[in-house]
């Protein structure tokens, strides 16, 4: 444990990523089995101790120091993980004896919601500050110390002079501590045998046009829906035959779409968006209900009959990657679409339709399809080069994402709260609101939307101290305001919600601008964001 | 008879002795002001008349425009020094006395007596031994006024050798690159600089422009930082496998381009937290402070054991807490302009 905690210590300060390669990569090649494949599972976030939750943390710490003294450190600090490590009393028997990462795991393994508190205590006592924060993070799963999988995974392919794609390939068919990985990479062993299983292929990604031209003889639009995008994959043969639905982040999230795996009985790999039937995207033709119904069935890990019946899903497909075994990715675009648009007719038309290619000869023609597009509720454009193959993660040139242009509004700043990782200590993420009637006759605002993006480190700096100088109240972590400060809103899309108590809720608001010159009272009110709602 | 400790009245812009006229620490222009240190949050100018020690009257001088010029251009303002140990009757029978406090050169507590009652100001202090000022007396007194920048149990320093040692290892690690320490640049840069030599660094240390000043005060004083040189009169080459020293401020700045691929450093109880350390983009976060950390706050409030402690800035609802479960009585004082973020 002291030498991935040393890893971890070093990684929390590093800013170059080919340093962070480096490190991982060395601590990787001299690490003994099985503690490097555990310490490589946590740095993906490929660990899950279910019985271990920052509650559980939070727990403990409150029996061994005063809940008050805990809650405002834990504030401070901004990371439940972190202040724990700093917080916990040491023992007064200096002989620690540290376990090994592959102890620690087994030890956070067998815990059970019953034993974690007293057995998290007891790992805790044999580990100093440094070995207990990597313990700690370990065990809650997100590490937020600037290494996202994709390093860790990238890190491992230098360490033994691999392909990263390879890596990727195999790496959902395997499980923590990953023997068959190291067999292969580092001992030069048999690559893994992942062919018949439902393995999750890293989606293929887009970058913002902006202000980027394309010909339309190079590229292919589509439009872009406003759903999940999910890939399907069916695979094996007989009673190992397997479907699953997995979300773009690689969850598998199968049991939340019963109907989808019913759906699908060829040996495939799909790539699409799942939506719910309705008229809201797109009119009769889209065919689809808003992300707003679609929310409904979210997260859930069983699903009701009338949920099945009123909001049923369906996946519009964009591409195929894998069609009865045969590998695709390779193929141009143009290819793959053909085939795509053969294969759709073995498909089950109530649960599969084939994303429309959007006709335009030329990019100012396509520019005022998008122009007129708002109407329809559907969130803008997708742009594909024709002649590329499906290739994981984001590389520049080949996918484009056009958005229609963004809302917005003018609020007023209500409330602010301190980030955490990295802005921790910071009030980062604010509440902000609109008039409900006109302010100078005694209206308040209400609530609108919450964000914690679109501003600058600079700009951040500004309105934390604008916060902290104009406090009239807190709750918790929680600061309200001088109702004074004037946010300029950009999203996407505003729609009808009984869960706020403005009846209305923003999708993916973000700080457009900071009218540090604009009085509150001019700020938007409520009537013209209920304009604004197409549902 | 009078009210207990009424002549005595914290207000936003510091602490109030009404029959003296005086402010201690006052963040705005006062007839009357005790300074109990130089920083730039206890310490300002256009005062008319300043009593401190003589080394921060001296450090006054150097930063800050210590009196108002009238119109003839003259400096109406009149420095009264007060060494350590020393008392000077005030106005209204209010006696002061300096008392060292441990935190930078010339800083000190101000214990004020008045009608049999004892108020300790402490300024901002530390318990452990620094080389560039004498250390924090333990003085009993009725009310204690504390700071509590630090007032978190989250905060514990390490021994300041542990961090020096990481410092010159780092050094001798990477012989081709510098370590550019950021440090404040009155008090902690000339403390760290006065470890290094304890530890046996007799190698030049390099500076930046703003630290030069302050530094030769320090040795005027008798402290002894060894052979000093200025970044602007050398070669990018000179300084590899060298300390430079800037503040805080210069650590992500253009100038520090001129250094050969520094290994960016920061000494600062704020060091402790990760993220903190993160966010000011350091890589050698060193944990050194001028302040008390929680146990010495704690240690210090038990050892004078006041009848009541006021808390002047920093993280004073911990502090609070802490007197309440220990049953001891305590107040929060909201006064403006103390910065609470330097160190």
């Amino acid at each position: 444990m002291e030498r991935f905690a040393a890893l971890i210590d070093t990684l929390v300060y590093t800013r170059s990523r080919n340093t962070k390669l480096a490190l991982i990569a060395e601590y990787l090649r001299e690490t003994p089995d099985p503690d490097r494949g555990w310490a490589l599972a946590a740095l993906s976030d490929g660990l899950d101790f279910p019985a271990v939750k920052s509650s559980t943390i939070r727990n403990l710490l409150k029996e061994r120091v005063d809940p008050i003294l805990w809650t405002l450190s834990r504030d401070f600090v901004g990371d439940t993980a972190e202040c724990a490590s700093l917080l916990w009393p040491a023992p007064e028997d200096e002989t620690r004896h540290p376990p090994s990462v592959a102890e620690a795991v087994e030890a956070l393994s067998a815990m059970t919601r019953k034993t974690a508190i007293g057995e998290l205590g007891r790992l805790l006592d044999r580990l100093d500050p440094s070995g207990r924060y990597a313990l700690l993070k370990m065990a809650t799963g997100a590490m937020r110390i600037g290494v996202s999988a994709r390093l860790a995974k990238t890190a491992f392919a230098q360490a033994f002079d691999v392909s990263v794609d390879e890596v990727e390939e195999y790496w959902h068919g395997l499980a923590p501590p990953y023997p068959e990985l190291f067999d292969w990479a580092a001992k030069g062993g048999d690559p893994p045998d992942t062919e018949n299983l439902p393995l999750f292929r890293p989606f293929m990604l887009a970058h913002p046009l902006e202000e980027t031209v394309v010909s339309m003889d190079d590229y292919a639009a589509e439009w872009k829906w406003d759903g999940i995008r999910v890939q399907l994959v069916h695979a094996g043969v007989g009673e190992d035959a397997e479907t699953r639905v997995y979300s773009r982040s690689g969850d598998d999230i199968s049991a939340t779409f019963p109907e989808m795996v019913d759906a699908l009985d060829i040996q495939a790999v799909l790539d699409g968006e799942l939506l719910v039937r309705g008229t809201h995207q797109g009119g009769e033709e889209g065919g689809a209900a808003s992300f707003n119904a679609l929310q409904q069935r979210l997260g859930r890990k069983t699903v009701s009959k009338k949920m099945l019946r009123e909001a049923p899903a369906f996946v519009r497909l964009y591409d195929v990657l894998q069609w009865r075994g045969e590998d695709l990715r390779a193929l141009p675009w143009s290819k793959r679409r053909a085939r795509l648009e053969k294969l759709i007719g073995e498909l089950p038309e109530t649960h599969f339709d084939l994303s429309r290619v959007v006709e335009a000869k030329t990019f100012e023609e396509l520019a005022a399809i998008r122009e007129s597009s708002r109407g329809d509720a559907i969130e803008g454009l997708m742009l594909k080069r024709r002649d590329s193959p499906y290739i994981a993660g984001r590389k520049t040139g080949l996918w484009y994402k056009w958005k229609r242009d963004p809302l917005l509004v003018d609020c007023v700043l209500m409330y602010a709260q301190r980030g955490s990782g990295k802005r921790s200590s910071f009030f980062s993420d604010y509440t902000f609101g609109c008039w409900d009637g006109d302010p100078d006759k005694g209206a308040d605002l209400l609530p609108v939307g919450k964000a914690y993006s679109g501003f600058t480190d600079e700009e951040l700096k500004k309105i934390d101290r604008h916060v902290r100088q104009n406090t009239i109240n807190r709750f918790g972590p929680v600061r309200e305001t001088e109702k004074e400060l004037v946010f300029e809103v950009a999203f996407d899309s505003i729609h009808a919600s009984k869960r706020h108590k403005s009846g209305l809720a923003m999708r993916f608001p973000r700080i457009h601008r900071i009218r540090w010159d604009k009085p509150a009272h001019e700020a938007d009110r409520i009537e013209t964001l209920l304009a604004m709602v197409r549902d | 008879m009078a009210q207990p400790f009424s002549w005595i009245k914290p207000e936003p812009h510091g602490i109030h002795i009404l029959p003296a006229d005086s402010w201690v620490d006052p963040s705005r222009a006062v007839p009357h002001a005790l300074v109990t240190h130089g920083h730039a949050d206890h310490a300002r100018g256009g005062h008319g008349e300043t009593v401190a020690t003589p080394e921060t009257l001296a450090i006054m001088e150097l930063r800050y425009r210590t009196g108002a010029e009238d119109d003839l251009g003259e400096i109406s303002h009149k420095a009264v020094p007060v060494a350590y140990g020393e008392t000077i009757r005030l106005k209204g029978g209010v006696d002061a006395t300096y008392i060292p406090a441990g935190h930078v050169l010339g800083s000190a507590q101000i214990l004020l007596e008045h009608a049999g009652e004892k108020v300790i100001v402490t300024g901002d202090y530390k318990r452990r031994p620094d080389p560039t000022c004498p250390p924090f007396q333990v003085t009993p007194c009725d009310i204690l006024v504390t700071e509590a920048t630090f007032g978190l149990p989250i905060f514990t320093h390490p021994p300041i050798e542990d961090e020096i040692a990481k410092l010159l290892k780092r050094l001798a690690d990477e012989p081709d690159r510098c370590v550019l320490v950021g440090a404040y640049a009155l008090g902690k840069a000339q403390r760290v600089i006065a470890e290094l030599r304890r530890a046996g660094h007799v190698a030049p240390i390099y500076l930046h422009g703003a630290m030069e000043k302050m530094c030769r005060l320090y040795e005027e004083h008798g402290v002894d930082l060894g052979e000093l040189r200025l970044v602007s009169d050398y070669k990018k080459d000179d300084m590899r496998g060298h300390i430079v020293v800037c503040p805080p401020s210069a650590l992500n700045d253009r100038w520090s381009r001129r250094l050969p691929e520094p290994i960016t450093a920061m000494a600062s109880g704020w060091m402790r937290v990760r993220q903190r350390a993160r966010q000011r983009n350091v890589e050698l976060p060193l944990i050194i402070s001028d302040h008390a950390d929680w146990d010495e706050l704690i240690r210090t409030v038990e050892e004078v054991n006041p009848y009541e402690s006021w808390i002047t800035h920093g993280r004073e609802e911990a502090l609070l807490r802490w007197h309440q479960l220990t049953q001891r009585r305590a107040r929060a004082l909201a006064l403006v302009g103390y910065d609470d973020e330097d160190d």
